[in-house]
């Protein structure tokens, strides 16, 4: 039981996570999301109005 | 893009889950009572009174909530649970602090602060009380409320559920009241962080998946296309937390009227199930829940976009991955196999560069506004928080390293390593958020006084300096003094002589400890003489900042 774990956790499991990895780059990097990404950094800038139709400090 | 108001709220707002809540209430209540009456020990007697006191509280409230007839604006978002989030986290937090001062003291000079008779007051019980109510009833008041107030921001949607948010927050505050009663009167199931017992256990299950469904509810009907990164951090925080809770708390009462429970896991299966639910809690309630209050208040104050949005995303995906594995090196030289000891050392030598990723995100925000460190006291006390990130994330796994975890393990120098996390990365991120959180709650041009900010800082920063020094100097002490050997292979110092050795660094902690506290309530003051709309004259009339008009 542990021999088969240990192995499947060694190679499959590896190979799982180095492309988990591989595709969060390519999600991150790739250049067609790049305006997604800049406009999703002004998120938090970009909210002047408190709710109540008053503008926050 | 600038005038969005909350989408119209749906039925949820309106008074049909009115009666729902009142049986609840009831039905609560009854089980309470049961309970108390039937209880097979007084602890749990005293607790159910508890629970029924706070169901009647909440009756009380349910009844004022509806004769008011306050009809809730679906437009506007609810900042009213946020408030009181500040209110609770400031109290909780000079609570924790002041426990933490007195035990301390208890350490430094044990013959003073030693009262047999009061078996409350015994370092046992105490400590536990500093851990959670730092941990979790500061660092989780905060946490609720900083998320409800961001997710709300970014999402630019009301808080989802109606009463849902109000239930969190007054369960939160229940569960804190059960848990540090618990621990004084001796309820303890003797997990490290997680000390409450079975039935506190389930009531904050219930409190964390009705959270869950606030937060997600909210993120669901969201007017903005992107989910911003702090509320990813947010949920990974929601959720994890959630998994860990439940699987570290898998035990059997002995009675269901009494407070004692058996853990379903026996012996090393126990110990790394309970190490990894603690170094989790450490990952994702002190790691990713303030990362996301760093993602959302630093770009604020400072007024800059996060420094790389696409190094925010890798570092999310690669800490959450990585930290779930890490909990094993707090079980170095035990009876883990030592294939998972390595397993824990190594994934926690990993973690060293996601946790960077965020700390250079955090600093790097900054880039081309350092100047404004010089001027805003608040935004430097974030800065230096993200500073104190970096550090006790480059110690961790340094420390998780097995042959430095040799010398470390069991010293002083683990809690110095945690407070330089707790104290500076955690406190001081939430300090800021607290500092910013206020004026813009209460609708305040500033706070009541930056220079009383600076007072805070300073002193702060010097405790913790003292804090963390002392203990790194007391811990490799303690660990070289342990393995010290004489020419005939005997061990060259009896246990108590290391602990006499210590005695100086137990007071100088305390001291750091004291300045730490008092920094906290210089913040209280000045937070309060904000949200009363106060500010400091002289400071307002010298700043030459507020000379512009129109």
């Amino acid at each position: 039981m542990y021999e088969t774990l240990a192995k499947f956790a060694q190679t499959w499991g590896l190979l799982l996570f180095v492309l988990a990895f591989v595709l969060v780059l390519i999600y991150a990097l790739n250049p067609r999301n790049k305006k997604k990404f800049d406009e999703a950094k002004r998120i938090p800038l970009e909210d002047e109005e408190d709710g109540n139709g008053g503008k926050r400090d | 893009m600038t005038s969005v108001t909350p989408r119209t709220a749906t039925a949820t707002t309106g008074g049909g889950d009115i009666p729902f809540i009142a049986a609840a209430l009831g039905v609560g209540l009854l089980l309470a009572l049961f309970v108390a009456a039937r209880a097979a020990d007084p602890l749990m007697s005293a607790h159910a009174f508890i629970f029924a006191a706070a169901f009647v509280g909440g009756g009380f409230a349910l009844v004022h909530h509806v004769s008011s007839g306050a009809k809730a604006d679906p437009t506007a978002y609810e900042f009213g649970v946020v408030k009181a989030g500040v209110f609770a986290s400031v109290f909780w937090g000079l609570a924790g602090f002041l426990v933490g001062v007195v035990i301390a003291a208890q350490l430094a000079f044990p013959n003073i602060f030693y009262f047999p008779e009061l078996g409350w007051t015994n370092f046992g019980r105490l400590r536990p009380l500093h851990t959670s109510a730092v941990i979790f009833a500061f660092g989780g008041n905060v946490l609720i409320a900083t998320s409800f107030y961001v997710v709300q921001r970014t999402s630019r949607a009301k808080l989802w559920g109606g009463l849902a948010p109000w239930f969190v927050f007054w369960g939160y505050q229940l569960f804190i009241v059960i848990a540090a009663t618990g621990y004084l009167m001796g309820v303890t199931q003797s997990r490290e962080y997680a000390e409450p017992e079975w039935y506190a256990d389930l009531w904050l299950t219930l409190v964390w998946v009705v959270y869950l469904l606030v937060f997600l509810g909210t993120i669901l009907k969201r007017k903005e296309p992107h989910i911003y990164v702090a509320n990813w951090f947010y949920l990974a925080f929601i959720v994890t937390i959630a998994m860990l809770h439940i699987v570290n708390n898998l035990a059997i009462p002995v009675s269901l009227t009494g407070v004692k429970s058996y853990s379903l896991f026996a012996g090393v299966q126990d110990a790394l199930t309970q190490w990894w639910y603690g170094h989790n809690a450490v990952g994702f309630f002190l790691t990713a829940g303030f990362l996301a209050i760093m993602y959302y208040f630093i770009p604020k104050q400072a007024d800059r976009p996060v420094y790389s949005y696409r190094l925010s995303i890798i570092h999310f995906w690669a800490l959450i991955f990585i930290y779930i594995w890490a909990g094993p090196h707090h079980l170095h030289y035990t009876a883990l196999p030592e294939w998972a000891q390595t397993l824990g050392m190594t994934f926690s030598i990993m973690l060293w560069m996601p946790s960077w990723g965020g700390m250079i995100n955090g600093l790097m925000t900054l880039s081309g506004a350092w100047d404004k460190l010089r001027t805003d006291p608040v935004l430097r006390m974030m800065v230096v928080s993200v500073a104190f990130y970096g550090m006790s994330t480059f110690e961790g796994p340094l420390m998780s390293v097995r042959a430095v975890n040799s010398l470390s393990h069991y010293t002083d120098w683990t809690i110095g390593h945690v407070h330089s996390g707790a104290l500076g990365w955690v406190g001081y991120i939430s300090f800021g958020a607290l500092y910013c959180l206020t004026p813009w709650l209460w609708k305040r041009k500033s706070l009541y006084s930056n220079q009383l900010v600076e007072w805070h800082f300073w002193i702060s920063t010097i405790g913790i300096l003292l804090y963390i020094t002392s203990m790194w100097v007391s811990g490799i002490m303690q660990g070289l003094m342990w393995r010290a050997y004489d020419a005939f292979g005997f061990l060259e110092y009896s246990f108590v002589e290391t602990v006499e050795a210590m005695h100086p660094y137990y007071i100088i902690r305390m001291s750091g400890g004291l300045l730490f506290l008092t920094g906290a309530l210089i913040m209280a003051y000045n937070l309060w003489r904000t949200a009363k709309g106060d500010v400091r004259e002289k400071e307002f009339a010298a700043s030459p900042a507020l000379a512009p008009a129109e």
